[in-house]
């Protein structure tokens, strides 16, 4: 027994003169090594490997461009803003369209109540509560997603998202975060409940923490039609013109950029404090790039992604349409419950350059992120103005009407980014974590960025008297 | 042994790295990236003589089987696949534990002839640990039919291991592998890999290292490549290299 103590003291200066030395180099001899492992095996490889496939080649060719230090993170940026800018300037047409539709079908439908004589309350509730939440759903949100989505898939089925992922690595590894996360932050992207699943192939559990943590700071599929109609009807003034889709398209580039910082920042901050220690390497697989199968992706992008949300957002947003039409109009005393909870909110909502309302929305909108802005819209409505929301250009009305102004919508749009995520996404953290008290730091934490940036934001606009 | 939730120190290493009823068959390790074809290559040799179960206080699957060649028992290790053995999944760690301690007499290394170059760099970790290895460059019917030539001497010299080209799923090159494998466990070939050279300031430590570390380490453990891992600031390295360590003296004591 007192020998083996000896022994294992034999080890210790060895040890600690090693610990010394990282102490001092930190990551530095971590990377080296592996740097110089994999640099000798390309070495062997490119000796005695000849003749490579022509398609490899291509491949490779083609990893140089995207992964470049110099060309990676342009392309990347030049990439998504092609997406945006395509699906701003595409939904345009057929938003107006269908919301010519709907609100045609809306007169059809109040003639139809008078004709039966059905009291006031049921056309309020049926026809200017759901009917209309639904309608400005469907018009507003569908024509983004069915451009938004397929492109997505596009840029997925060809293989450029592991790439995206391959850019990522460097600067998660460096704010002490795994490498992979680059990977569940993209799918994010599509959903943050599968983001945080995604982050089961993180093997150190303190990475995954970080991973699950943080990954709500990138818009999901619910949160990119909020952000994109809002940045069309505010930055890019209804994005009629080129000019006005290309702003748009900017800002919603920027929200995403933001949404990556944010996630950086945060993942760089935890790493710091409640959860340190040193990165781990990892071998990222890039896959071969395949030609997407053109006809696959419309049919099933469509069909999996945007009426599956389309279809989460009605059901969720037709009960909630119903119900903010009956708080709207229920009244104790002289005020209805609606504006009584919307002033209980409104000096919160002020500070933060927005107003009670939007606060109430973003509560209500806990179980399903893309059902804000219709409950927004709806609140809005009941509380006042009688407008149909026809078109984009009447949905900036309402919002100018109720004292909105572009730092209300700046302000809306990093509030939608960074709060807390999803009902379902925090039900997976708890589920992942196996934790409660994860889960409720995973949805405090994101509301006091949030919250923070907003009041940052709006503090500042107004002292520097932009507004 | 029966299972406690006591922590059983030093014990539980000797049970880690100990393969049972090897008796007198050789150990040979079957390492490789994942879809290498590796299981193909260990379901090839060993037939239906095959034991799955975890590796003990691992989630990771442990896959053993045996075959005799040319009237000698071999015992194959499949180990979990992996791409390298520098990071901190427990498959790595499995991985790379067994090298270090398990001792096997020799190790296989699958590697997929498609893409040469990101298995080398597990090939090359494992020749850090052990000599005595055989790199199995399998998949070479698909290398040839994406037109890759790969130049066999090259690789045998740039390694300074045998290299056996085989096609796993049609059982090409399998009889040459079980060749190889017996002429390195049984020490008629004492392969010498091809010593790698770490950058300048790496090399300086090494040596710094080198010097504290005790005469003798456990296990027949590289020293150079001990340095390295205390270098890397390998905390479950340590940790087993400790744990083995009591291991050892345990053993010379009850002897």
């Amino acid at each position: 027994m007192s020998e083996q103590i000896l022994e294992c003291a034999a080890l210790e200066p060895a040890v600690r003169e090693a610990e010394r030395l990282r102490a001092e180099k930190g990551q530095l001899f971590h990377d080296q090594i592996a740097a110089s492992i994999y640099s000798r095996a390309e070495d062997i490889a490119k000796d005695v490997v000849s003749a490579a496939g022509v398609k490899t080649d291509w491949d490779h060719k083609i990893d140089r461009l995207v992964t470049s230090r110099i060309f990676g993170y342009p392309l990347m940026l030049a990439l998504l803003g092609a997406v945006f800018w395509l699906t701003i300037t595409g939904a345009n047409y057929p938003s107006a369209l269908l919301g010519d539709f709907f609100s045609a079908i809306e007169k059809q439908l109040t003639a139809l109540f008078t004709l039966l004589g059905a009291p006031a309350w049921l056309h309020g509730v049926v026809v200017l509560g759901t009917y209309r939440g639904l309608a400005w759903v469907v018009s507003v949100m569908l024509p983004p997603m069915a451009i938004f989505f397929p492109l997505f898939t596009i840029l997925e089925d060809l293989g450029y998202l592991p790439r995206v992922a391959f850019n990522l690595d460097r600067v998660f590894k460096h704010v002490g975060a795994h490498g992979k996360q680059a990977l569940t932050m993209s799918m994010g992207f599509g959903c943050n409940a599968a983001g945080v699943i995604a982050a089961r192939i993180i093997d150190s559990p303190r990475e995954r923490l970080i991973a699950i943590l943080t990954n709500s700071f990138v818009p999901c599929n619910g949160r990119f039609p909020t952000l994109i109609a809002i940045a069309m009807i505010f930055m890019g003034a209804g994005a009629t013109t080129a000019l006005g889709s290309l702003a748009a398209s900017a800002t919603v580039i920027g929200l995403v950029l933001i949404g990556i910082a944010v996630t950086l920042l945060v993942s760089w901050l935890l790493a710091k404090t409640l959860l340190r220690g040193t990165p781990s390497t990892f071998t990222l697989e890039l896959p071969p790039y395949r030609k997407p199968q053109l006809l696959q992706v419309i049919v099933r992008s469509f069909f999996d992604r945007t009426l599956f949300l389309l279809k989460r957002a009605v059901v969720v947003a037709a009960p909630a349409g119903a119900i903010t039409w009956v708080l709207a109009n229920v009244y104790i005393g002289e005020i209805s419950v609606l504006a009584q909870v919307a002033g209980w909110l409104d000096p919160f909502g002020r500070a933060l350059g927005m107003d009670g309302i939007i606060i109430f929305s973003f509560i209500l909108g806990l179980p399903a992120n893309e059902i804000v802005v219709p409950i927004l819209v709806m609140s809005y409505m009941a509380a006042g103005a009688m407008l149909e929301p026809e078109s984009l250009g009447a949905l900036r009305e309402l919002l100018v009407f109720h004292g909105w102004t572009w730092l209300t919508a700046l302000n809306f749009m990093l509030f939608s980014l960074l709060h807390f995520p999803c009902g379902t996404t925090i039900l997976t953290i708890r589920k992942e974590t196996g934790s409660v008290g994860w889960a409720v730091f995973g949805t405090l934490m994101p509301l006091a960025v949030a919250t923070l940036v907003c009041l940052l934001l709006a503090q500042t606009a107004r002292l520097s008297g932009l507004l | 042994m029966g299972r406690t939730n006591r922590p059983v120190g030093r014990k539980v290493s000797q049970d880690f790295y100990t393969i049972e009823q090897a008796g007198d068959a050789f150990v040979v390790a079957l390492a490789g990236n994942p879809n290498t074809g590796k299981s193909t290559v260990f379901n090839a040799l060993t037939g239906l003589k095959q034991h799955t179960g975890n590796w003990p206080g691992k989630t990771v699957i442990q896959s053993r089987g045996e075959y005799i060649h040319q009237g000698r028992r071999f015992m194959l290790v499949d180990l979990p696949g992996t791409y390298s053995l520098l990071a901190s999944s427990p498959e790595e760690q499995t991985a790379r534990d067994f090298l270090c301690f398990g001792q096997p007499t020799a190790t296989v290394i699958v590697v997929d002839a498609t893409c040469l170059e990101r298995n080398l760099n597990l090939a090359l970790q494992v020749m850090e640990i052990t000599p005595r290895v055989i790199v199995c460059l399998n998949l070479i019917d698909e290398a040839q039919r994406k037109k890759i030539v790969i130049n066999h001497q090259a690789l045998e010299n740039r390694l300074g291991v045998p290299v056996v080209l085989t096609a796993a799923r049609s059982g090409e090159g399998l009889g040459q592998l079980k060749e190889e494998i017996a002429l390195v466990a049984g020490g008629i070939i004492r392969p010498q890999p091809v010593p790698f050279r770490y950058p300048a300031d790496i090399e300086q430590e090494i040596a710094k290292l080198d010097r504290l570390l005790p005469s003798t380490l456990p296990a027949g453990l590289n020293r150079r490549w001990v340095a390295l891992r205390l270098l890397d600031g390998d905390q479950a390295m340590i940790d087993g290299l400790q744990k083995c360590w009591g291991n050892n003296v345990l053993r010379r004591e009850t002897a």
